[in-house]
């Protein structure tokens, strides 16, 4: 085989069809992009698990002053229920630590976390925050079972589970992966017909040569692999605006926009951006040779 | 070299059979014209000898091989050792003279040095030394005609097919193609040739094998044009 007249044909051909090549390589890019987009917001969601279910902790208040929930009655946490409490927590198995912060703990704790907002911090006193049991589960997923037991105890306003205010968040997230994937299936089929659909026009547009090499005895491959190497190629181009569209969001939406101003949460690192681009230009070589496989052996016949 | 037993072909589009029970032989170096009126068949022959049509009916055995049962990707090989030449010369428009040749090798796979040793050489013997690196368009029908030649016979088949190759010019340019594939014929490549050309037929007195309707209704060993006859 000489790869000159494969690489001359090629360039001939993508010359000639450039509008739509053009088209090709833009479609392919932006469903790439997308599938991309939500490979790394599912890479996101389960880092950001990792993260917050070794943090995320069961709060359990109890009663104070003001609290009036039917369980407390108005009537603050004794001595006796505190302990008996925490002997409780501390002998579930489920239970991995259990600490207490008083109402003094708590305090500084509200003053480190609204720091920024001084007023804030200057209405409120230490007696105005409730005192609670943190309890670390061994599995965070066992909340309820924690919750069910202790909810209905004397001494206790609430029991509060941080996951739960984190599984809103994520569910936000999946639904954004879901859609992303989904724009990104619909994309990848459009762009599996236009390229199908310029491989056809190229055929058509070549026919003379094509027609010429099967009468001289060129073998299938030869008359079809500058075909399908140009629509590979244009895939991959295609793949590498995807990727360039991927290194971006993480450079500049993740580590320049988000990482600084919510610094709460992990964020997914570069190693998880460099697992996914291999992933794309794959995806993009796969679907650009089979489109154009298959288009080939419907249109360039021996 | 080429033997058609019982062949039969119609085409899917249309009721009545191109070919219709045919059985001919052709022996290594020998030269044949195909005649008949418009619509008798001569293409859908040679179209069945190239295996660009399969029959409906009967076998088609070229050097050798059954082409029924010659798998799709040895066809290629079958195209290798027979030479094509049409009305319409089928030239590539833009590129020269010698790119179009060189063409046919380029796409077999054939190395640079060999193509630049063969081309020069078929382009003299059908007599377009000098015209290397004229386009197509830059020739006159005889002179794409003689490109057309050339290129089917730079990879020296051992058959080469013709339809209607005068069909599209004048008679004195005509004898001189049919002076170049009696040539070629006689290098020991078997010649198979549809015209409607009865001046070309009468003179060259070769074997004739006259088609009607689909049907051989005549093979003369000498034979002339001469509808009906
Ligand atoms: N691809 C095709 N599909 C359907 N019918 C066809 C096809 N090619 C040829 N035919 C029919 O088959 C018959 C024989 O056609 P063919 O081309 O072999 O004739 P021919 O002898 O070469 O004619 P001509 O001298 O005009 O070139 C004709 O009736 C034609 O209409
Ligand atoms: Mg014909």
């Amino acid at each position: 085989m000489r790869a000159s007249f494969v690489l001359s044909e090629i360039g001939i051909g993508l010359r000639r069809n450039l509008t739509m090549t053009v088209a090709v390589v833009v479609t392919v890019a932006i469903s790439l992009a997308l599938f991309g987009a939500g490979l790394l917001i599912r890479e996101q969601v389960s880092t950001m698990k990792d993260y917050w279910y070794d943090k995320v902790e069961v709060s359990v208040y109890l009663c104070g002053e003001g609290s009036n929930s039917t369980n407390c009655n108005g009537t603050p946490v004794t001595d006796e229920q505190r302990t008996l409490l925490q002997n409780d927590l501390q002998a579930t198995p489920l239970v991995e630590k259990v600490y207490y912060e008083s109402k003094q703990d708590a305090y500084a704790r509200f003053k480190e976390q609204f720091k920024d907002s001084p007023d804030l911090v200057q209405n409120v006193t230490p007696d105005a925050l409730p005192e609670s049991f943190r309890v670390k589960l061994k599995d965070p997923t066992q909340f309820e079972v924690v919750a069910s037991a202790f909810r209905d105890r004397p001494g206790v306003d609430e029991v509060q589970d941080q996951k739960a205010l984190l599984e809103n968040f994520f569910k936000l997230l999946n639904t954004l992966q879901l859609f992303a994937l989904i724009i990104a299936a619909v994309q990848i089929f459009a762009a599996t017909l236009l390229i199908s659909n310029t491989i056809r026009v190229a055929a058509f547009s070549r026919r003379r040569e094509t027609g010429i090499m099967r009468l001289v005895g060129a073998s299938n491959l030869y008359i079809q692999l500058p075909f399908l190497l140009e629509g590979v190629l244009a895939g991959l181009v295609g793949a590498a605006f995807a990727s360039g569209a991927i290194v971006a969001l993480k450079a500049i939406l993740i580590d320049r926009l988000l990482k600084p101003n919510f610094p709460i949460t992990a964020y997914v690192g570069w190693d998880a951006v460099f697992a996914v681009l291999p992933l794309l230009f794959l995806t993009g070589m796969a679907l650009s040779g089979l489109a154009s496989f298959f288009t080939l052996r419907r249109h360039l016949r021996v | 070299m080429i033997r058609l037993e019982n062949v039969s072909k119609t085409y899917p589009a249309s009721a009545r059979p191109a070919l219709d029970d045919v059985s001919v032989e052709i022996d290594k170096g020998e030269f044949v014209f195909l005649v008949g009126s418009s619509g008798s068949g001569k293409s859908t022959f040679l179209r069945l000898v190239l295996k660009e049509e399969t029959p409906t009916g009967g076998r088609v055995h070229v050097a050798g091989k059954d082409l029924a049962r010659l798998s799709h990707w040895k066809v290629p090989a079958l195209r290798r050792s027979i030479g094509c030449v049409f009305q319409d010369f089928r030239l590539l428009p833009n590129k020269t003279v010698f790119q179009n040749v060189a063409f046919a090798l380029e796409v077999i796979g054939k190395p640079s040095s060999h193509i630049h040793k063969v081309v020069p050489e078929v382009l003299e013997l059908v007599g377009l030394e000098g015209k290397n690196n004229r386009m197509p368009d830059e020739l006159s029908g005889g002179e794409q005609q003689r490109v057309a030649v050339a290129r089917a016979f730079v990879n020296r088949p051992m058959i080469l097919i013709a339809d209607e190759p005068t069909g599209n010019l004048d008679p004195n340019t005509s004898v001189g193609i049919m002076k170049l594939l009696d040539r070629i014929n006689r290098t020991g490549t078997t010649v198979v040739m549809a015209t409607h050309d009865a001046a070309i037929v009468d003179s060259m007195r070769r074997r004739v094998v006259e088609l009607s309707q689909g049907r051989v209704v005549r093979d003369q060993v000498r034979g002339v044009y001469g509808f009906g006859a």
